[in-house]
């Protein structure tokens, strides 16, 4: 146990955490959403996320040539490449997301098909991508040029926070409260809450069903394809298989908070990319997944449908 | 404004569950439909919702048929279905359970207003609990904001599946008031009930269903007099029809 490193490092921790784990945040929208309308889990999302990695590199690389060698890029430039980079790849994530349903979901589910048949279909959509971006790229991981120079906004004491940090905090807070405001507060929104309440009583208000759960897999899809961008700009490198580990937290946020419920997903990702960072200083960072794990055990023995788990949602008469 | 059901069969896998049933509801009426748990009553309503295929036989509303029409294509011409069990969404406001009842007609925003106090007026209780959850409201709250819900859609007839289910006498009684009340104000209505006595005493016709097909048909006011109705449905309690 290495308290004294924990306490040293107190705050770089904590903007770690908190930058990991707003990409948490919201990858676990676009599994909690979808898990909302559906109950199936979109193993799909991962790959979801890595097709969207890659569009961002893929546009600073083709559209604005950067490579490893260029100097990153500053002033109206910029902007212009981390706004078309951050579009290329909500766009690309959100057409996957919409497609994903369009092909391996739909037709289960309107024959009926029992929801086992939906969870192979979606482990099978994930590793057709996967695979498939294996094959493109020779399994060879990709580096994304730097954009945008990592310089720090302020440092006090040593402790600074960098630019691409607090972007992906100030960008995923204002992502994440938007989607929230959506859901709650708009027209379409409430479909959506509708539906993940009773299918067939939404049917009954006049809601197309088949229209509300493709507008879910693109609103999870674009939220996804966000995180996409802002891991890039972190961690500036992708492969085909990054989705898996992000999937894989992200989906254990989501569980953590309360699948199908969207502050659940917000709290539950933060606690996680929080928990990450601190556990791999405090015991090393060989013990950061496991002791992940017997958090998520924990909090489930203690509260069986998560931290927020559909309390407001299941309440019966 | 009719609704004319012609030799509906349903099927749930190999189980028949409708086996060729004709019903007609004409514009102004109550019609009620009758008969034991598993006669098909609730099977029948969901059908014309389009929540359940119909195998074979037709639906016609306003002379058009609307067998292939989608669940959501039949609220917008003007059927509605208040479901068994209320359905309503227990975590939205009841507000937002009846904003949502008028989903599809978005570009009708100016009669929400209009319609949200319209069901204010007809169930006061409603307008008092705005702002709560629909899942903490008591059963027979519910039962008022599943109407209510239904009736936000404006619809030409209202498909009522046991609104008397689970709710205390006075409230049944409530209930049923307002359902003759919604009637008179123009909605014409088809009305599923085990409550057999209450739902012959407020129908202008009947049907009675007994597996999955019609046994009798009748005025509702013939039915409550008749020894074999009597005896199958209206129990021992019946002793004073009317």
């Amino acid at each position: 146990m290495n308290f004294a490193v924990v306490g040293s490092q107190f705050f770089p921790l904590l903007i770690n955490g908190l930058a990991l784990g707003f990409i948490y945040v919201l990858v676990s929208v676009g599994y909690t959403m979808v898990y909302g309308v559906l109950r199936l889990i979109n193993f799909a999302n991962s790959e979801i996320f890595m097709l969207g990695t890659f569009a961002t590199s893929i546009v600073s690389t083709t559209v604005f040539k950067f490579n490893i060698d260029s100097h990153p890029s500053h002033g109206m430039k910029l902007l212009l490449v981390l706004l078309c980079c951050l579009l290329a790849s909500m766009v690309t994530s959100a057409v996957v997301a919409v497609l994903v349903e369009l092909i391996a979901y739909r037709r289960l589910r309107t024959k009926g098909a029992n929801r086992l048949g939906s969870l192979i279909s979606a482990i099978g959509t994930s590793i057709v991508l996967s695979e498939g971006v294996r094959i493109l790229t020779h399994s060879i991981p990709v580096a994304s040029p730097r954009v945008l120079s990592k310089f720090y906004v302020f440092k006090i004491h040593g402790v600074g926070l960098r630019i691409d940090q607090m972007l992906t905090i100030v960008f995923g807070f204002i992502l994440f409260f938007a989607v929230d405001r959506f859901v709650t507060k708009t027209r379409l929104g409430k479909a959506i809450r509708a539906v993940s309440m009773s299918e067939e009583n939404s049917r009954l208000m006049g809601i197309n069903l088949n229209r509300v759960i493709s507008l879910t897999f693109l609103i999870g899809g674009l939220v996804t394809g966000a995180a996409a961008f802002m891991y890039m700009t972190v961690y500036e490198q992708t492969v085909f298989n990054v989705g898996f580990n992000i999937g894989i937290a992200a989906f254990t946020a989501a569980v953590l908070g309360g699948i199908g419920n969207l502050r659940g997903a917000f709290y539950g990702g933060l606690a996680l990319g929080l928990a990450e960072e601190f556990f791999s200083v405090l015991l090393g960072s060989q013990w950061k997944e496991i002791t992940v794990f017997v958090v998520l055990v924990l909090v489930l023995l203690l509260r069986p449908n998560g931290l927020f788990g559909e309390a407001v949602q299941q309440t019966r008469v | 404004m009719r609704l004319e059901i012609n030799n509906m069969r349903v099927f749930y896998g190999k189980i028949e569950a409708i086996k060729g049933i004709s019903v007609v509801v004409n514009e102004g009426e109550i019609v009620t439909l009758i008969g034991a748990n598993g006669a098909g009553k609730t099977t029948t309503l969901k059908t014309i919702s389009g929540l359940r295929k119909i195998s074979e036989g037709s639906i016609i509303f306003d002379g058009q048929d609307i067998s292939n029409l989608s669940a959501h294509e039949r609220v917008e011409i003007g059927i509605s279905q208040v479901p068994e069990g209320r359905g309503i969404f227990p975590g939205m406001t009841v507000l937002e359970n009846l904003e949502i009842g008028k989903y599809f007609r978005k570009n009708r925003a100016s009669e929400m207003a209009e319609d949200i106090e319209r069901v204010y007026t007809l169930f006061p209780r409603l307008k008092e609990r705005t702002s709560q959850a629909g899942g903490t409201l008591s059963g027979g709250e519910q039962q008022m904001l599943a109407i209510g819900r239904g009736l936000m859609a404006r619809p030409k007839v209202l498909l009522l599946d046991e609104p008397s289910m689970g709710l205390a006498p006075m409230m049944i009684q409530n209930i049923f008031n307002i359902i003759t009340e919604i009637n008179k104000s123009g909605t014409t209505i088809l009305l599923v009930e085990q409550n057999a006595q209450q739902a012959l005493q407020r129908a202008h016709r009947a049907y009675v269903l007994e597996t999955g097909k019609v046994v009798k048909e009748a005025k509702a006011s013939d039915l409550l007099n008749d020894p074999a109705v009597r005896a199958a449905y209206l129990g021992t309690g019946a002793n004073n029809p009317g």
